[in-house]
């Protein structure tokens, strides 16, 4: 019955993918020895979409580092894909407000470096570089860069870095991709289109998601589930399903549905600032 | 377009007005060329002593290069060892930095006991003087990887190794190539150095003997295949500068 039970969650993508359990980060150079976060309790199931917003300072990148391997807290645990993180987690995709483009390298070459780590693709990359390549032009025209990949990164705009980025994030078909304020230093024309852009990658690529960001619009348009988080030391102080339907359009950031969201949203987070 | 080409002509114009107005004060002043010989005088004695400055600089090349080359070698080796590892660099910074201190004119005295007169000093010399900028330089490009680059690497599994190799390293070549200016020029003088307390040959050792004799004109003459020896060996090293590291003028990533 039980078991009947898990391979339904299983077939629905309902399966947890990201777990934290009451963890507590205390960063090992912090002079206060104040923790980053305190009892951060929260879950993110798999193929799903999640936001996590909440005040500058709060611990949302601290958060980042600890599901992906990058910190290990001293309090709590964290599990990722079923098991419990001991080292940086080898399947994950990263992407933050810098692109951190190597400017030595073509866009193209930019985008196929994490084959040149990750397993297999690195000892397959110089025999199957054509089809590496292929992937990697897909993507790019996926996130309308076709026929950009010659290019080096700085002859690229701001947005266009951030799509390479993206891309590079995406071409080792990660199962988790974490991004850490992405589009925070575009203008809102472009941090639109890339809404759109990510909009779809998601639904290409089924891959769990988890974007920190401190755009409330930008949360409740892309996520299928957001948390709010206090200020520092950063806890969940609420979390909360979004339930448009997909795909959705630009459209429905115009609807009363959407600005009563952003509103609530507003409210958890002004609570959460004040707390302190 | 015609900036442009006053800009190209000007270091040449600027030159040859110096040496001229060096040329004008000497005949005007009179000055007598123990003190300060006209640029005239100084050619003429180039042109006299030609061949003996010509085999006498062909040595300094050849110790100043061999010295600049194992402190390249030398230098990116230990660069990368500091830029890697925050504990390694902590630790010996303030061996290297002392040492750095010391002057190297200092250390030729050591070199000839261990070494006796002869090719090792200036070559030693050179070597001396001229590692720690490359050290410092490549290390710190190495060790200033955005922290983000970092973690995009790591969250995929990738060791330190594979940090330093694919990002640090191409990373600090601007920076190498960058400090390469700086080190032949200090390898250059290592090397003088060497030869005047050390040597029987170079243009170091030539220009002690000249002095012990007063032979003004040929100390002259000396310094200004110095300086224009000198001036060759920063070109090619900027050139090469210049050449490989052609992104890094272009992105702004070094200033
Ligand atoms: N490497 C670090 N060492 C010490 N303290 C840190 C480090 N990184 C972040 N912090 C501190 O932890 C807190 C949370 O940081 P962060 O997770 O970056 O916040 P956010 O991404 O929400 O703005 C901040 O107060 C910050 O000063
Ligand atoms: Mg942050």
């Amino acid at each position: 019955m039980q078991s009947g039970f898990f391979l339904l969650m299983a077939l629905y993508g309902m399966e947890p993918f990201v777990e934290l359990h009451d963890v507590t980060h205390v960063y090992a150079r912090a002079e206060d020895s104040l923790p980053a976060v305190r009892s951060l309790t929260l879950k993110v199931n798999e193929g799903e979409f999640a936001a996590i917003v909440g005040p500058s300072g709060c611990g949302k990148s601290t958060l980042m580092k600890l599901a992906t391997g990058l910190q290990f807290p001293v309090e709590g645990k964290v599990i990722v894909g079923g098991r419990k993180v001991a080292a940086p987690v080898k399947l994950a995709g990263m992407a933050f407000q810098n692109p951190t483009m190597l400017p030595w390298r073509t866009t193209l070459d930019n985008i196929l470096l994490p084959l040149e780590i990750v397993e297999p693709h690195r000892s397959r990359l110089r025999r199957h570089k054509a089809e590496y390549v292929a992937k990697a032009e897909g993507l790019l025209a996926q996130v309308g860069l076709k026929g950009q990949g010659h290019r080096f990164p700085w002859q690229l705009s701001g947005g266009m870095q951030q799509r390479v980025s993206l891309c590079r994030a995406l071409i080792h078909e990660p199962k988790l991709l974490m991004l850490d304020e992405p589009f925070g230093a575009l203008d809102s024309f472009t941090r639109e289109e890339l809404w759109c852009v990510m909009r779809d990658l998601h639904a290409a690529q089924k891959v769990t998601i988890v974007l920190v960001t401190h755009d409330l619009r930008e949360a409740a348009f892309l996520a299928d589930r957001i948390f709010c988080m206090s200020a520092r030391p950063g806890r969940i102080v609420a979390e909360r399903e979004v339930g448009f339907p997909r795909p959705r359009d630009l459209d429905i950031t115009y609807t009363p549905e959407f600005a009563a969201l952003v509103h609530e949203l507003r409210g958890h987070i002004a609570q959460a600032r004040q707390a302190v | 377009m015609k900036t442009r080409n006053q800009l190209v002509m000007a270091p040449f114009i600027f030159t040859l007005g110096f040496f001229i107005l060096w040329e004008i004060l000497c005949l005007v002043l009179n000055i007598s060329s123990f003190i300060l010989p006209a640029p005239s005088t100084i050619l003429q004695a180039v042109w006299e002593y030609r061949s003996q400055l010509t085999f006498h600089a062909m040595h300094t090349l050849w110790m100043t290069l061999s010295g600049f080359s194992l402190a390249v070698g030398f230098g990116l080796l230990l660069g990368m060892v500091l830029g890697s590892s925050r504990l390694i660099n902590a630790g010996t910074y303030p061996l290297l930095v002392g040492f750095n201190a010391i002057p190297k004119v200092a250390v030729v005295p050591i070199l000839v006991f261990w070494f006796g007169v002869g090719w090792v000093p200036p070559v030693m010399t050179a070597f001396l003087i001229s590692f720690f900028p490359i050290v410092v330089n490549v290390a710190t490009g190495i060790a200033t990887v955005e922290p983000e680059m970092e973690d995009v690497l790591r969250a995929l599994g990738a060791s330190k190794r594979d940090i330093v190799f694919k990002v640090g390293v191409p990373r600090a070549m601007p920076y190498f190539f960058g400090s390469l200016k700086v080190a032949i020029t200090l390898a250059y003088v290592g090397s003088v150095i060497g030869e005047q307390n050390a040597s029987n040959v170079g243009i170091g050792n030539l220009l002690t003997r000249a002095s012990a004799a007063f032979e003004v004109p040929l100390v002259w003459a000396a310094l200004l295949v110095l300086a224009v020896l000198g001036v060759a060996m920063y070109a090619l090293t900027a050139s090469v500068e210049h050449s490989v590291t052609g992104w890094a003028q272009r992105s702004q990533m070094v200033a």
